[in-house]
């Protein structure tokens, strides 16, 4: 069996920056990934970021990717990395199980875990919704932006929070048509400096609309939506039809967390985290000793507080198993002060509620 | 389908791969994996769904969701949005579960 201080699953946002903090404060650590590839879903993220200057905003995803990754590169004596492994279990004595590529299964007893294993998209329920065409944003995103290949010719997206929004202007980068884009709240969910562009560019975003049913034989031909009411019911005689071979459904996301349901966290369903979460402390260790969780996975949040998050929750993991850093205060006050400006907005505020209804003080 | 030009993104492609999709030669570029290069290819139905036999493409394409399932040299239920493509493999569509040998 393998030993090490700290294990790091995931490689995305969050795991980075819990590597990183708990490797500077001079803990042993171990990231786990499954891809062959570390970023998460920031490989994909080809616009620029919110937030301020700390979380590299005005930055692309695709560019803080390669920061992070450098950053790890130099703290290499405290860092090791296992690609290509998923974590299949986590077990009450402490052990958890990998599975390496194919048929490589091995174990490991750290010290202590930081879960950061991210978020996978929401799906919606409607006639035909298994239709291939029909695809999660993320997943017109990966097929365009990391491999280069388009999802179709005409594309509705469902959906204009953020990801919508952001998708569909990247679809336009990539060459293909957006028909038009659609969500059943009254209110355009994104940033509106996002939605008027995308306004400029000539597509109708059509708020209180909902997808009636998807059509087509072995692939989607076509999409009828109609309007809903206050209550989301739908409104007859307001069909409208459009013919494309692409819907895109951005409808949220929900936390990953299997992996600590599994090893037994107490867990709790808060709306507002976006699913179900984990209990947890201030210093990000849930319900079961050792065991830590930052980014996506302890609620749904943008790429930059889970940055954020993953340096806290590194940072205390570390001081936890006997690295405590000599500016360990100094630190943890700033990356606080980071979070808490981060939600200042009203969408923050959700945030904090949520928060609110999970962290034991 | 594939993107020639992007206002940001260089799509440096490497080698090309050749490999057969149910019994037909394709080709697709060394890097990306099965799905993407099946879809750049324009195939989009990669299998039957279990009990009524209905088509079936990826969804999440980040490895969640187990919706793009094929026979891959023989082996079924093989993720085929993560798995990266290799020069003469053989990928089928999958219909229902299929056989641990
Ligand atoms: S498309 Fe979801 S696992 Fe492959």
């Amino acid at each position: 069996m393998k030993e090490a201080d700290l294990v790091v699953i995931g490689g995305g946002p969050a795991g980075l920056c819990a590597a990183i903090s708990a490797a500077k404060s001079g803990s042993k650590v171990l990231i786990i990934e499954r891809n062959k590839d570390f970023g998460g879903q920031l490989v994909k993220q080809t616009h620029m970021f919110f937030g301020s200057e700390k979380q590299y905003a005005s930055t692309r995803g695709i560019d803080i990717k390669e920061i992070l990754v450098n950053e790890l590169k130099m703290l290499y004596e405290n860092v090791k990395v296992m690609m290509d492994s998923t974590v299949v279990g986590m077990y009450e004595d402490g052990v958890i199980t990998i599975l390496h590529k194919e048929d490589n299964y091995f174990k490991i007893k750290p010290k202590a875990i930081v879960v950061a294993t991210g978020a996978f998209e929401k799906y919606l329920a409607f006639p035909n919704n298994d239709l291939p065409g029909i695809y999660g944003a993320g997943a017109v995103q990966t097929l365009m932006n990391v491999y280069g290949v388009k999802p179709g010719k005409k594309v509705l997206m469902v959906g204009a929070g953020n990801i919508g929004l952001i998708v569909s202007y990247q679809l336009m980068q990539a060459g293909v048509e957006v028909v038009a884009i659609l969500d059943a709240a009254p209110k355009i969910g994104g940033y509106l400096v996002h939605a008027s562009k995308i306004r400029r560019m000539g597509v109708p975003i059509l708020t209180s609309h909902t997808v009636k049913e998807a059509i087509g034989k072995d692939c989607l031909e076509k999409v009828i939506v109609c309007k809903v009411n206050d209550k989301f019911e739908q409104i007859s005689d307001t069909e409208k039809e459009f013919n494309v071979d692409v819907m895109c459904i951005s409808v949220g996301l929900t936390p990953l967390n299997e992996l600590l349901s599994m090893r037994g966290c107490e867990m709790k369903y808060v709306p507002q985290l976006s699913g179900s979460v984990p209990v947890r402390n201030d210093n990000y260790e849930t319900s079961i000793e050792n065991v830590f969780v930052a980014g996506d996975a302890c609620g749904i949040e943008e790429a930059s507080s889970a940055m954020v998050e993953g340096y806290l929750a590194g940072l205390c993991a570390a001081a936890k198993i006997g690295h405590k850093s000599n500016d360990y205060e100094v630190k943890r006050a700033e990356f606080e002060k980071q979070l808490y400006n981060l939600r200042s907005g009203p969408v923050g505020q959700k945030i904090l509620i949520g928060i609110e209804q999970i962290v034991n003080r | 389908m594939r993107i020639e030009n992007h206002p940001i993104l260089e799509f440096k492609r490497k080698k090309i791969i050749k490999f057969t999709f149910n019994g037909q030669e394709v080709e697709g570029y060394e890097g990306e994996t099965i799905a993407a290069a099946l879809h750049a290819a324009g195939v989009k139905v990669l299998g039957k769904s279990l009990f009524s036999n209905r088509p079936r493409g990826f969804f999440c394409a980040i490895g969640n969701c187990s919706s793009c399932f094929m026979v891959v040299n023989g082996v079924p239920n093989i993720k085929t949005c993560v798995t990266d493509l290799k020069e003469g493999m053989i990928v089928e569509t999958q219909e229902g579960k299929g056989v641990i040998k």
